[in-house]
């Protein structure tokens, strides 16, 4: 059976798309040193959507003095409860701002104006209201009693969750009385420059946060850079090793968010309709552009043939295509680059044996686009079941014992998340306690909150973000030995 | 006529056997004064790997290990160091050129030390975990949770109370260690091998391996089934960001090295954190 549902497309008009951006540094938009700019285009149409400066080294060098003079001379010496009060402004500012930064966001990035709405926007504003309050209150988060800032962070963060990356980056940088230099996505400037805006509605004083776009390059430079203090990466692990060697035999602080390949495991007594809805959550939200997306399925073999069915049914009920269509549920492919990685990979998936499955789905003529996709026959060794895909494509295999699962489960060097779907209490807690991942989502999958830190075991990365373990990885502590 | 007395051979240990190093290698440690104590064995990277798979072999069991049984392990390793508190004092003495009064005072801080951290080990889980109060109708909370196996090199200039300073805190949470002591007063760190032997720590969870950490270290650095270094004892700033740069390529948590540390000041948690990980728990609520 097919509904049909009329389009509803968000408007548009409440954003102002700027022809050409400058980078954002000591409170003001300036041009780059070189003139360099790139373009940025929306991946649904790709219509070009604004051109952005390319930041260089002498750009990165003049945002690092910023923040360093704005370190120096106001934030670190600034009251906690002011530096609460600025970040509880930004943080109203963001509700204000919430329906343009949303529609910006889906422009930008391409994930369904429901998601940017629901699930990004409010976790945003969230995530700055939380880190506000510890301003003042940081002798109590478990620290010791003097806890002091770092200094100066660089901050480089994905394209994935654009504006979240950012609020989970600078928002604990401020509240611990950090200064920031921030480089957003290659691919998704745009909320980050949004958000320039918004620190200006702050007064934010000049230099306290400073955002440089640019690409691979300018992020190196800013890690760099060896005037920062503190370095925090969400993104590939590829790159992650690349920047914890960067900064080794340094004295800065590193945290990183890496990649994952998380295992969804679903027991015979699982409520079988709430864990599709899981799996299909967990490995389809934000077209699987998730270091923590559920992508390997591990079914218990006893419902496996029913689940597959179920799933299936299921996922030809999703509706690709206009991420500004309020109906939408899988959005577009982030970029060419991505899609040719997404590509590739399930090729391989179909050059090792496993079965490829999508529903019926009309793509889009223009623009970057990847069909829900369901492998199953996938074993270990399959590159599927081991690589980091990135993108709507679940790989399925099934376990007998809950010992099995385990083993299944940790087979990987990832260690960022796990969902677990059973009704018997003590066997999600058994199963809590085995798993080697920082996330572990029983009978749900994909939440997230400001108060419950996130990150990973093994090469998912170290460090949490979030939480009052999150404030760690912005504060120096004292420490004899 | 005097006794002729029986003088001990010093070897390896790992995963609770005292194995000589594979390649047969000794090296020469004198006193302060540079008078000859004895050959100690002299780690290779087999030794090093050997030690990695005994560690991960115990890791299983030990991190799973109720708090209180860890907690009653660590306070027994104190007691049977309080038994041979001479033979540590007299190594002490002789390992660091002290006054027996100040090498005496190296051992019962050391052995204090152990106490401490065996009280920890049903205690830091409150102090660095908690509920967290997310905003929706779910149960969750944060634990911290052993790293795994870790490679550490102790202080060269602290040869008991560094040297427990160090690994008491990694075994603590439940991590294996493989620990290089300080290569030129190392036999305190083989008289601790044999408190531990006879005291209830399962073979495996310490091991440690005498040798140059310069020779050794990189091999557990790059070594994939090593989930952390503690580079704490490392002098030479080269050698520390070279293992830092290996550690990269599996992602390793590093403790980063800090030579002269203040030992005799009571610990923070910061160790307990460096070699924990905090897993997140999350469970909707409802009918």
């Amino acid at each position: 059976m097919t509904f049909e549902y009329a389009p509803a497309p968000e408007s548009r008009s409440v954003v102002d798309i700027d022809a050409s951006y400058g980078l954002f540094i000591n409170g003001e938009f300036v041009d780059p040193f070189d003139g360099q700019h790139f373009k940025t285009i929306n991946p649904a149409t790709e219509e070009v959507l604004s051109e952005v400066a390319e930041a260089g080294q002498a750009d990165v060098d003049a945002a690092v003095a910023a923040a360093r003079r704005a370190y120096d001379k106001t934030w670190s010496k600034m009251s906690g409860k002011d530096r609460a009060k600025y970040i509880f402004r930004m943080a109203r500012l963001i509700q204000e701002r919430s329906r343009e930064l949303a529609v910006l966001e889906t422009l930008d990035n391409g994930k369904p104006i429901r998601e940017s709405r629901d699930v990004d926007l409010p976790l945003v504003a969230a995530h700055f209201f939380y880190h506000a309050g510890w301003a003042d209150k940081l002798e109590f988060a478990g620290y010791g009693p003097n806890p002091k800032p770092l200094g100066v962070a660089a901050q480089v963060i994905p394209w994935n969750f654009p504006l979240l990356m950012l609020a989970w980056k600078i928002a604990p940088a401020l509240a611990c009385g950090n200064t920031v230099v921030l480089k957003p996505a290659e691919t998704t400037p745009l909320t980050a420059l949004a958000f320039a805006d918004i620190c200006q509605q702050a007064d934010l004083p000049p230099g306290v946060v400073n955002i440089v776009t640019g690409a691979g390059d300018t992020g190196r430079m800013l890690v760099e850079h060896p005037d920062v203090n503190k370095v925090a990466f969400t993104g590939s692990t590829e790159v992650g090793k690349a920047i914890q060697r960067a900064v080794a035999g340094t004295n800065k602080k590193l945290t990183l968010e890496l990649g994952g390949k998380a295992a969804n495991i679903v027991f015979d007594d699982a409520p079988i309709d709430q864990a599709i809805e899981g799996i299909v959550n967990g490995i389809y939200f934000n077209q699987g552009h998730v270091c923590c997306a559920g992508s390997r399925l591990l079914l218990q073999e006893s419902i496996a043939d029913e689940a597959i069915d179920s799933l299936k049914r299921r996922l030809q009920t999703l509706r690709l295509g206009d991420p500004l269509d309020k109906n939408t549920d899988i959005g577009a492919i982030n970029s060419s680059m991505q899609l040719a990685k997404i590509e590739e990979l399930t090729k391989s998936g179909e050059d090792e044996g496993a079965e490829r499955w999508s529903p019926e789905c009309p793509i889009p003529d223009k623009g970057f686009w990847f069909p829900p996709t369901v492998f199953t026959n996938v074993t270990q060794a399959h590159r599927i079941a081991r690589e980091e895909i990135f993108g709507p494509v679940l790989s399925v295999l099934t376990f007998r014992t809950p010992e099995e699962a385990v083993e299944k489960a940790n087979n990987t060097p990832f260690g960022l998340s796990t969902g677990i779907w059973t009704e018997k209490g003590s066997r999600i807690l058994w199963m809590a306690n085995k798993v080697r991942s920082g996330i572990v989502w029983a009978n749900t999958f994909n939440r997230f909150d400001p108060t419950s830190p996130f990150g990973g075991y093994k090469e998912s990365g170290f460090g949490r973000e979030g939480g009052v373990q999150g404030l760690g990885a912005y504060l120096h502590v004292e420490d004899p030995s | 006529m005097s006794r002729v007395d029986v003088r001990k051979t010093h070897k390896l240990f790992i995963g609770g056997a005292f194995p000589r190093s594979e390649s047969g290698r000794t090296y020469e440690v004198t006193d302060a004064k540079g008078e000859f104590i004895a050959n100690v064995a002299q780690a290779s990277r087999k030794d090093a790997r050997d030690a990695v798979l005994a560690a991960r072999a115990a890791f299983a069991k030990w991190s799973t290990a109720t708090a209180y049984n860890r907690g009653q392990v660590l306070y027994r390793i104190a007691e049977v160091m309080e038994g041979r508190r001479e033979q540590l004092v007299h190594d002490v003495a002789q390992a660091e050129g002290l006054s027996s009064r100040k090498a005496a005072q190296q051992v019962d801080a050391s052995i204090d030390r152990w106490v401490w951290y065996a009280g920890w080990a049903d205690k830091y889980a409150q102090a660095i975990g908690n509920t967290n109060p997310v905003a929706g109708p779910f149960f969750n909370f944060s634990i911290p949770e052993a790293t795994g196996v870790v490679a550490a090199v102790a202080p060269q200039d602290s040869s008991i109370l560094g040297l427990t300073s160090v690994i008491a805190p990694i075994v603590m949470t439940g991590n294996a260690v493989i620990v290089m002591p300080s290569p030129s007063a190392p036999i305190p760190a083989i008289t601790l091998a044999e408190c531990l032997a006879t005291s209830d720590v399962p073979g495996g969870v310490v091991n440690i391996l005498t040798g140059a950490p310069a020779e050794v270290m990189p091999w557990l650095a790059e070594h994939a089934d090593v989930n952390a270094l503690d580079l704490t004892g490392i002098v030479d700033e080269a050698v520390a960001a070279d293992l830092e740069r290996q550690a990269a390529g599996t992602v390793k948590r590093v403790r980063q090295a800090k030579p002269h540390a203040n030992w005799d000041a009571t610990p923070t948690l910061s160790r307990i954190r460096s070699f924990t990980e905090i897993k997140t728990v999350w469970h909707p609520l409802g009918l």
